[in-house]
Formats: C-alpha cells, structure tokens, sequence
C-alpha cells in the first residue's frame, strides 16, 4: 500500500525550520472510496537516543541511565498484551519506538493511553524514540512485504541502530514473541529473547504471573495436557471475520450494538441495537459466544420462532444458581435494574403473547476488557505447591464470567482479592483466559473490600502528584494585603456569617447570613468558598480536578477531589477564620420575595460553624434570644415561605431512605445503622442553596447562552412510572401523573393508615425517575432545560466548589459574566464544555454508586454477627416470592416463597407456613389456610442474616418470620 | 485527536516551529512577461503576471495608477478528488480580492498610470497554506516581470492546535479545525500588508500565533530574495555580462 518516492531537495532553503531532511512519501489509503493522499514526511537527524551516557545525542529529554540492564526494545504484540507487566515497577529501561506506538494505538487505545502514562514518568526509564522520523532508522515498505512484516523489519531496524549506537556501553535486547522475527533479528545480529524468557532471567516469579500468555501458547498448551482429541471439542461457534460482518450489517443480516449483560442473570443479554429498534435478547453462554458486557458485538436474529417465549428454551448447563440479591433500595430509574430483568419470570403474565426478538453473537467488533477485581474459586492447594498451577478467577461484577490464570503463587492468592486481566477466549476453551495483575488485600477484610467497589468504579484513589500539589498556595495561608486591596473584593467580614453542615464536616463550602434591613427587608447571602482563587485553569491541579469531577463519599472514608490543605483548611469556611468567598446577595421582603439579586466576591469571617442538629436545636430553644439565633429563625421563616412556593409551583417532594451508619472510631466497624433524620435545619439551607443556584444559573446563562453548565431532570417518560401506577392501583390510590405539579398534588393526597404509608409511595415515585444531568447549555434548546423534580426552569450548582467540579466551572462562568477574570478558553468551545459535562455525570454517577456499594458494604459487615428481625414494606408481589423493602436499614431485597428449583406458578412452598398462593394480578398473597393474607405496601416482619451460598460472596438473605 | 506528539514531533515529523520545504523556480512560462512556481512541501501554485500593459476596458482606466487584476483558480487535479471548480464561488472570489489587495499595496502603482497588470494564480496541488503559496508566487512572478515594488511580500500562515502555535500548516493540521492565522508582510519595511484568521483565539495567544507567523513569512521571504538573486545571477551570466 506504501509507496515512496524520494524527493531531492535543496538542504539551504529553510530560515525558521532548521534540520529538516526531506524525503516525502505517498501514502494511498482508502477512505470509503479509493483516494490518493499525499503526506509529507520529514527525516531528521536531531532524535536523540534517550541515553543520559550518550557521547553525542541531545541528553535534555534522555531518561535511560541505567548500564547494568539491558535496554529492551519491546514490539507491539508485547506491548499490545503485556501491557500489565510492562506496568509493573520492575519493568524499566525501555526503549519505546514510534512505529510501536501508532500500532498500539490503532489497536487498542486505552492500551496506548496506559502506555503514554508509563512513558510520561520520570522515574520509570521509559523511552519513547521516534524512529519512523529518524534518518537512519526510517524505513520504507518493499514490494509485496505486509505492513506487519514493515513493521517488524522498522523494529529490527531501530534496534540494530541502538546497537551500533550505544552497543559499546550497554546490552540492547529485542523482546518479541514472534519466533519468526526473533529469527531474523538473531541473523540480523540483534539479541532477542521472548518476554517469557526474559522474566524467568529476572528470577522473580510474582512477575511471571503477570506475563500474559499468548494464544499460540496456549494452543500449544492444551495439546500438552489434553492428548485426548474428545477433551479438544469446540465449545463455541466461530467469530466471523470482519469482512463478513461489516458486509452481513451492511445487508442488514447482522446488527451491531452494545453487548450488555444483565445485572441479574449473567446468562441474558441485550444488545440495543438501532437496525431493529428494539433491544434483542441474547440467552444462554452459547448464543452469547464469548462477548463481554460492554463490548460492541455483531448479532444475528434467531427464526422467529425461537424468540423468547417461555422457559423453554432456557436450557443452561448452570453449576451456579443465579438470582436476584438483597441490596440497598435503588434511589433512581438508573440504579433500579431494567423492568424485565426485575419481573423475571413474571414478566411473561403480562407480555404473553409479545415475544421479544432474541438473537445469538457471531462476532465481536470491539472489546470492552478491562481488568477485574474478584477472588479465586477455592481450591484444595496442590501437593508440593509452588508450581504453575491453572485456577480460575470469579469477577466481583456479576456479570463478569470466570476467567481462567495461571498462577505459582496459588497458597498466596487464595483468601485475597486480585486484579486479573484478560487476554484471550480461544473457541475450544470454557472460559476466558487471563493473567493475574495484582492483589489488593485479604477477602473480607473492611479496607480491601472499600478498595474493590472503588476500582470496580473507576474512582481514583491515588495520592495527588507533586506536580498537582505544586499548584497549592503556600501553607499555611493567610489572607493577604493583595486579598484585602482588590478592589473587586467586597470586606464583609463586619456581617454575621454562620455555616450549618452535618456533623463533623470538614469541608464547608457555604456560609450564610440574614440581617434586617432598616427598611424592614432582609438582606440574605449565601458565600460559597472561593475555590477558583486558588485553582487556575490549565494548572495540573485543575486537570486533576477535572477529571476526578467530584469528591466521593464512604462510610468511612472520604476521597477529595482537592488536595486536603484546599478541602480542609484553605477553602473551608470554618468559624472565627478570614476566608475568601464567592457570595450571592439577595434583598428579600419578609415575604420571601427576592428584590434584588448582586453577585460579588467578598472577604467573610464565620462566627460560627454550626451543625444542623445545634442550628434546630437553636431554633427550638424558645429561651435563646442571642442575635445568631434570632438570624436562624428570621431565614427560617423565609425559607418555609420559598419552600411553600416551590412546592405550590409543582417542585416534588420525593424520598429517599438514607441510611446513616454509627462507626467505631477505631476499627471503622459500623456499630448501628439507622435512617438519616431531616431536621427543618436541613430543609432550611437546602432552600437557599437552591435559591443561590438558581439564581446564578439564569444570570451565566444571560451571559453565555451557548456555553453555560446547566444542570437539568428530563421529564419521565410515562411509561416509566408504569410500575408505581400498577402498584398504587393495586392498593386503590391513583395518581396523576400528567405533570410534576399533578403528581405532587396525587402524592400529597395518597394517604393510608399509617404515616410511613406517604413515605413509602413517595420512595416509589423517586424510583421512577431518571438523574438529573450536568449539560451545556449550546447542545439543547431552553424547553430541555428544564429541571423536572424542582420544577426550574433553569437550574446548576453552585455551591460545592469544593467537592464538585462543575461548581468549579460555574465560579469561572459567573466571574467572567461579572468580568473579574476572562472566559477560560476551555468554557468557550461547546464541544469541549460537553465533553467535560459528560465526564462529569459519568464521576458523579460513579461517585454515588461507589457510596452506595460502600453503605451495602457496610451493611453487610453489620449483619455479619447480627442476624436481626426487623419491619418490611412488601414493595412487589411476584410469582415466587416478594420484594420487601426495610425501612429501618434502607435495603430492599427478594423474600422466596418456593424452594430453589421448583418454578411452579401458583403453587408455591414456604419454609415456614406451608402453602401459599400468589395473585400477581391483584398484588395479594394468601396462605393455604386463609389465616394470613398480605397486600403490597403491607408490612410484615423478616429475619434478616448473612449467607454465603458461593465462596467469597457473601450476601444478605430475606425469610420470612413465622405469624405472630 | 494528537497533533504534536509528547516527542514535540508533528505527523509529519516537523517539530512546532518549523515551516515545510521551500521550492520556488522563476519564469515557468515563457510567454508570461513574469510567472513562478511555489511550492511549500506538497502545496504547489503558479503565477503568471501579464504587464504592465494597456488597459483593455477603457472604462476601467485609472488616470492616476495601475489597475491591478487578480484571477485564483484551482486546478481540477490539485486535490485527491478531481472535481471542476470554478473561478466564480465564493472561496476564490474572496482569495482572488485577498491576492489583489495584497499586491497592489505592494506594487508601486503610481508609476504605471493607465496600465494594467493582470495576475493570474493557479493551485496545482493542495495541501494547506494554498493562501500564503499564492502569494509568494504572485509576489515573484511580479519580480520577475520587473514591477517596481515598495518591498518584497511574502507571506506564511500559522495555527493553534493541542495548545501549541505550530508554522505553516499542512491540510490534516488545517482540518484540525483550529484557528489558522495568514499574515503577509514587507519584510525590509517590517509592515504587515495582509492580516487573516479563521476561527477565534484569545488575544493574548494570537499576538504569539501572528508572531510565530510573522517569523515565518519573513524566513519566506529570504528565501524568495535568495532566489530572486540567483535568477537574476543567471540572467545576467546567460546575457554575458558577467564573467566567472
């Protein structure tokens, strides 16, 4: 495909482009059509070698310094699947060459990004050398020889010149498993050995578990151990080739679409795909062939008559049981599992008669792999030990299946939790292979566990670099006379701020404060720490803010988005401190109505950090007349005024069952779980906090209608609130369900016996709806954004600089609409402002899973010893059991009514009253005798325990307590 | 998408502040009074300039100065896609204006009352900076042809992509969408006869893209004299007037 041709050029024509050898060469490539594209491309003679002992390179950039071990020169196959190992810490001394590179990125990008990372550290000795612009290392392609073949023949190239080059100092080694390149590399003179090879040389066999093993190994491998041609039996269909796929989509034959399994059965899968424009159905391992959640993947439709329409065809070869788990109750649509995956088997009373087009992979497009956290399967160890022994992996992700390692550490791995990679799923083989990556500590054990769910979420708990802490002011700061001189900062700290937080609180962002006016207004502010006059766009600190997007709350633990000395001291705004503000003044009637609005920095000093148990308790106290608290009181009235209006205007009041965990101060265990209480207090600060949002949101939006952050709540569809309408009907209530102000009023008027009856339906009402999102305001047009559960027209946060992200953001806006400082280019470019946007739903998104994996963590840790009895809402009535929901520990999970393995519809077992019979229809459940009948939404007393059906997982189970 | 690798190399292994290869070659076509041919890396136009000559539509005749004429073109060949393009769209009647205006500031137009100079530019390859090749081959068929000029003018265009100002852009940089800033200057008067951009740029960051431009048309703009003189050296030798 390449062809070149050299160009003869004059060497003195140049002024500002100094060294350029020039050669061109004509690159034909095909872009839908055949198209000619010409590209030039410069050789030069001032690519430095990387050597820091180097006689006769530039050393600016050099980063080799090490003589004693050889400079490895890897290939791309290497760096393609050996990228773990070339990760660990032993690996150094590596000379990265560009045509390695380019592939790894065509191949596979985030490998490439992993590999940019490692190359980007100082003190890792890796070394990138851009041979294909070096004179004497750019080669060009020969007649019929392959782009691979180029490839190799450029490495070999490179690595003969570092010979030449530095041979006389230091060993240089070619790592490739190609035995056919090492061939040649050997007659070409170049040392080369397989990465097997060399890490066995290293004598340590830790980091032999990392190397991954390559598929014509493994081949080799099985026919090893598997002489028997029966044991050799293709246990998959075969992955089409690519041609055949991209010619099959074309003709509409395949349909492309993201493989995602579900959450609660790792043998069903759906792949949304556009060509059909319904979701198709994927049962069973073998229709699945090997795809992975996540990855994208090439379907073909089943006959129609195979679609799904009944157990029948669910013949699994299961050796594990799946079902649904006891967890905590979803807060959203998004955490609630998909509608058919949580019916089940049950979905099919409903639906009888629509089959769902179901279909089987036949090829993957692209992988979505990623490395795992899970445990090994037990094992008994094997005599002698020490050998390489094959083991197989169980991912913590459900929906992850086993991955077989090989391992000489097995006694070691057994009772940790690792990080396993993979590497491959050959056609013949059960399950997928892979390589072990590292472990993270004991199973069970609270710290290794937090550590799981934060990985399996993507957060990243790294300590913050140097070059990030390097962006902090110097400590410890102070307010300085520049500070107090700035004509732009307003000196408030004469006014009587205050800042309520939960207890404990260590990094407040806001502070408030209420005078009375000589008029008889109020003038009400709110100050929100000035987070942007420390961190400045472009900044290391700014980058890693960014993309850490939000603070992440554990039960026990917290991980900042900002450097500790920001989060708790700098920023802060705790009492009796001068501190930097970004405030919000609003003159307000005593009616609450707001006058007028002034956006301002300012200089404040807290007079006191209060925590919303002190600031009730303040209120409460009919005997305090202290002017702190008469300001408490007088912004209490206002803000039950605000509130009443916003509800009246159609704002939800939803619910959510927080719980709150009391922690032993020195083992972290959780002594007590209880439900988080709201105070007024709360409500109170909630209610200016969404008044200082809104307001700035409508005044950066004035400002910047086309790159403004926004946040907003997209209405819900109606037939996601399919299943609160099914349930309320059930139990006689209608709602309305046609607006959020409709839906308000049907909610407030749901009543029952007894007064968690409201609660309850209101947790139900918020499960229905989606997130709120973070947007630009460019991309959508004014009507989406809209801010369906406050009932906003405009809506953004404002007030969290200091775990928050997009807070950050909004300072910056607000301040340059103020013209305090310019527009960071960054906020000007709509594409860019959505990038960030999409991040930061993706953090936050994380951030509250990994908290609530951290509360069910907990919860679990709590239940261990305690098996407990306690009150449960019936949420769901189904065909072989109930959801229950616990109000007290906030988890919801299934209660079984039939015996494992026995399907039946409506006769069904109980372990403890004998028969039972289910109404699905009607939402009721009546024993055999007729003395016991429960309704939904019905209470009823469940013992609550920790099992361990599976090795190492170990969940909650649900029974139901006999009568009393 | 990564334009300048962490190496500081660019796709095509130029670093940051580097122009493509220079080529230029003077009096391409015999029966223009003065034509050249410019070539920045795979970026190649040529110029023919007819003139200083009697006006042919009296009515336009200016009793004062020059009229200057000004005619871009591409060639159907000069892009991977052979496609007919016009003299008339919008693109080339701008470039056409943008050529002219910069000439005639350079020419030195009252000594030519009643003339008329008549520029024609063609592209026969693109590949980015087709603007600033335009005019640097304009600029030296004008010489050639012994138009009196204020200065030589010679231009270079320069851009922002990954938060780096680069030289001289080719066509993948070009699409890269970033700014893309063309100046055109007169090197010994150190003025700046043409100024454009596309896209936009805070202000701090284009004072360092027009300078880095800058710098490249005045290094253009050497190596046009060079050529110039060299020409001129032949000249004279093939008339025999000088002697080695």
């Amino acid at each position: 495909m390449v062809a070149s041709h050299p160009k003869a050029g004059a060497e003195d024509n140049r002024g500002a482009a100094a060294m350029l050898q020039s050669k061109s060469f004509v690159k034909k490539t095909r872009q839908g059509r055949l198209l000619k594209i010409v590209r030039e491309h410069y050789l030069r003679d001032d690519i430095a070698c990387g050597a820091v002992y180097c006689s006769i390179c530039d050393k600016s950039t050099a980063c080799l310094s090490d003589t004693t071990s050889p400079i490895l020169i890897v290939d791309t196959n290497v760096v393609l699947q050996q990228i773990d190992l070339l990760e660990n810490l032993a690996m150094s001394n590596v000379v990265i060459l560009s045509v390695v590179l380019d592939e790894a990125k065509n191949k596979n990008l985030s490998v490439y990004n992993r590999l940019r990372t490692i190359c980007s550290n100082p003190t890792r000795h890796f070394f990138v050398f851009a041979n294909e612009h070096h004179k004497d290392t750019y080669i060009k392609g020969m007649v019929g020889e392959s782009p691979n073949d180029r490839n190799d023949r450029a490495i070999r190239v490179a690595s003969q010149w570092y010979q030449r080059h530095l041979g006389g100092s230091t060993k240089i080694l070619l790592l490739t498993n190609d035995a056919e390149n090492r061939k040649k590399a050997r007659e070409e003179g170049i040392i080369a050995e397989t990465v097997q090879a060399y890490v066995q040389a290293l004598g340590k066999p830790e980091l032999l578990d990392l190397v991954a093993r390559s598929q014509v190994e493994n081949v080799f491998k099985h026919d090893v151990e598997d002489l028997r041609p029966s044991k050799r039996k293709v246990v998959y269909a075969e992955h089409k080739a690519m041609s055949e796929i991209t010619s099959g989509l074309r003709q509409k034959i395949y349909h492309q679409g993201k493989f995602r399994v579900n959450r609660y059965n790792p043998f069903e899968a759906y792949v949304g795909s556009e060509s059909v424009g319904d979701e198709i159905v994927i049962k069973g391992k073998t229709d699945m062939n090997r795809a992975f959640d996540g990855d994208v993947v090439a379907v073909e439709l089943l006959p129609q008559e195979c679609w799904q329409d009944g157990s029948g065809k669910i013949v699994e070869d299961d050796d594990e049981e799946e079902e649904e788990v006891v967890g905590l109750v979803p807060a959203s649509a998004d955490d609630a599992p998909k509608n058919q995956a949580l019916e089940g088997m049950s979905e099919k009373s409903i639906s009888i008669g629509i089959a769902r087009p179901t279909g089987r992979v036949i090829g993957i497009i692209k992988r979505n792999w990623r490395p795992y956290c899970g445990s090994l399967e037990p094992m008994p160890l094997p005599a002698g030990g020490g050998g390489t022994v094959h083991a197989l992996f169980v991912a913590a992700d459900r929906r992850i299946p086993k991955i077989r390692i090989q391992t000489r550490q097995l006694s070691n791995l057994l009772d940790k939790r690792i990080i396993v990679a993979v590497d491959s799923w050959e056609q013949t083989s059960r399950y997928p292979s892979g390589h072990y990556v590292r472990s993270i500590g004991e199973i069970g054990d609270r710290a290794t566990e937090s550590e799981v769910l934060l990985i399996e979420n993507d957060i990243n708990t790294r300590p913050f670099s140097e070059q990030v802490l390097a962006c902090l002011p110097p400590l410890p700061w102070s307010m300085s006379a520049e500070d107090l001189r700035n004509p732009y900062r307003r000196d408030l700290r004469h006014v009587r701020v205050f800042s309520v937080d939960p207890i404990g609180c260590k990094d407040i962002d806001d502070a408030l404060n209420c005078t009375l006016l000589p008029n008889g207004n109020f003038q009400v502010a709110v100050h929100i720490a000035d987070v942007t006059n420390f961190v400045h766009p472009n900044t290391p600190l700014d980058e890693e803010a960014s993309q850490r997007g939000t603070s992440v709350y554990l039960v026990e633990r917290r991980i900042d988005m900002l450097p500790k000395p920001l989060t708790e001291d700098i920023c802060s705004l705790r009492a009796d401190v001068e501190r930097l503000a970004f405030s919000v003044l609003w003159e307000m009637s005593p009616d609450a109505d707001i006058l007028s609005v002034e956006f301002t920095k300012s200089i404040i000093k807290s007079c006191a950090a209060l925590s919303y148990v002190e600031a009730q308790a303040r209120m409460d106290d009919s005997r305090l007349s202290d002017p702190l608290t008469l300001d408490l009181r007088n912004m209490n009235k206002l803000a039950k005024i605000m509130r009443r209006r916003r509800i009246e205007s159609g704002a939800l009041t939803l619910a959510s069952p927080e719980v709150k965990f009391e922690i032993d101060t020195e083992t972290h265990d959780p002594l007590d779980v209880g439900m988080y209480q709201v105070r007024e207090a709360n409500q109170m600060i909630e209610e200016f906090m969404l008044a200082a949002n809104v307001s700035v949101a409508g005044h950066i939006l004035k400002h910047f209608p086309m790159c403004s952050l926004l946040r907003r709540h997209p209405i819900p569809t109606p037939k996601m609130f399919e299943p609160l309408l099914r349930t309320a009907a059930a139990v006689g209530i209608h709602l309305d369900i046609s607006s959020s102000k409709a839906l308000a009023d049907s909610l407030d008027e749901a009543q029952g016996d007894d007064p968690y009856f409201n609660k309850l339906i209101r947790i139900l009402a918020t499960r229905c709806m989606t997130q709120a999102v973070y947007f630009c305001s460019g991309e959508l047009s004014p009507p989406e954004f809209h801010h369906y559960g406050l009932a906003a027209p405009l809506y953004t946060h404002f007030t969290s600089p200091i775990r928050r992200y997009a807070d950050v953001i909004v300072h910056r806006l607000l301040a340059a609409s103020l013209g305090l400082n310019k527009l960071p280019d960054l906020l000007r470019d709509k594409s860019l402002l959505t990038s960030i946007s999409d991040n930061l739903n993706y953090r936050h998104r994380n951030a509250q899973m990994a908290g609530r994996a951290s509360v069910e963590l907990h919860t679990l840790i709590f239940f261990r010893n305690r098996p407990t009895e306690a009150e449960a809402r019936i949420v769901k009535i189904r065909s072989n059991g109930l959801i229950v929901f616990v109000p007290k520990y906030g988890i919801e999970g299934p209660v079984y009514l039939t015996k494992k393995g026995t399907k039946e519809e409506t006769e069904l077992v109980s372990d403890i009253d004998g028969k039972w019979i289910i109404d699905e229809e009607h939402q009721t459940l009546l024993s055999q005798d007729g003395k016991r009948r429960y309704k939904v939404l019905e209470r009823l007393s469940i013992y609550i325990q920790v099992v361990e059906p599976q090795p190492n997982r170990p969940k909650l189970e649900l029974t139901l307590m006999k009568a009393c | 998408m990564e334009y300048i690798s962490p190496e500081g190399l660019r796709l095509d292994g130029r670093r940051p502040m580097e122009m493509r290869q220079l080529h230029a070659e003077l009096g391409v076509i015999a029966k223009a009074d003065g034509s050249a041919t410019f070539e920045m890396g795979n970026t190649k136009v040529v110029a023919a300039v007819y003139g200083p000559r009697e006006v042919q539509n009296r009515s336009q005749q200016l009793q004062e100065q020059a009229l200057v004429r000004c005619e871009y073109s591409m060639a159907t060949f000069s892009t991977g896609e052979r496609r007919k393009r016009g003299k008339g769209d919008r693109r080339s009647t701008e470039i056409s204006l943008v050529i002219r205006q910069t000439m005639e500031s350079a020419i030195l137009t009252h000594l030519l009352p009643r003339s008329q100079i008549d520029i024609f530019v063609q592209v026969l390859q693109a590949d980015g900076g087709t603007r600033s090749a335009c005019i640097n081959a304009a600029a030296l068929a004008l010489a050639d042809a012994g138009i009196p000029m204020r200065d030589l003018v010679a231009s270079c265009a320069a851009g922002f992509l990954n938060n780096t100002p680069l030289l001289d852009l080719n066509y993948t940089e070009d699409s890269g969408g970033g700014p893309d800033v063309t100046v055109g200057v007169f090197p010994k008067l150190d003025k700046i006869s043409l100024l454009q951009m596309d896209s936009k740029l805070p202000i701090d960051l284009f004072e360092k893209v027009l300078e880095l431009a800058t710098e490249g048309a005045k290094a253009t703009a050497e190596y046009m004299r060079e050529r110039l003189s060299e020409n001129t050296r032949q000249l004279v030798s093939a008339r025999g007037l000088l002697r080695f």
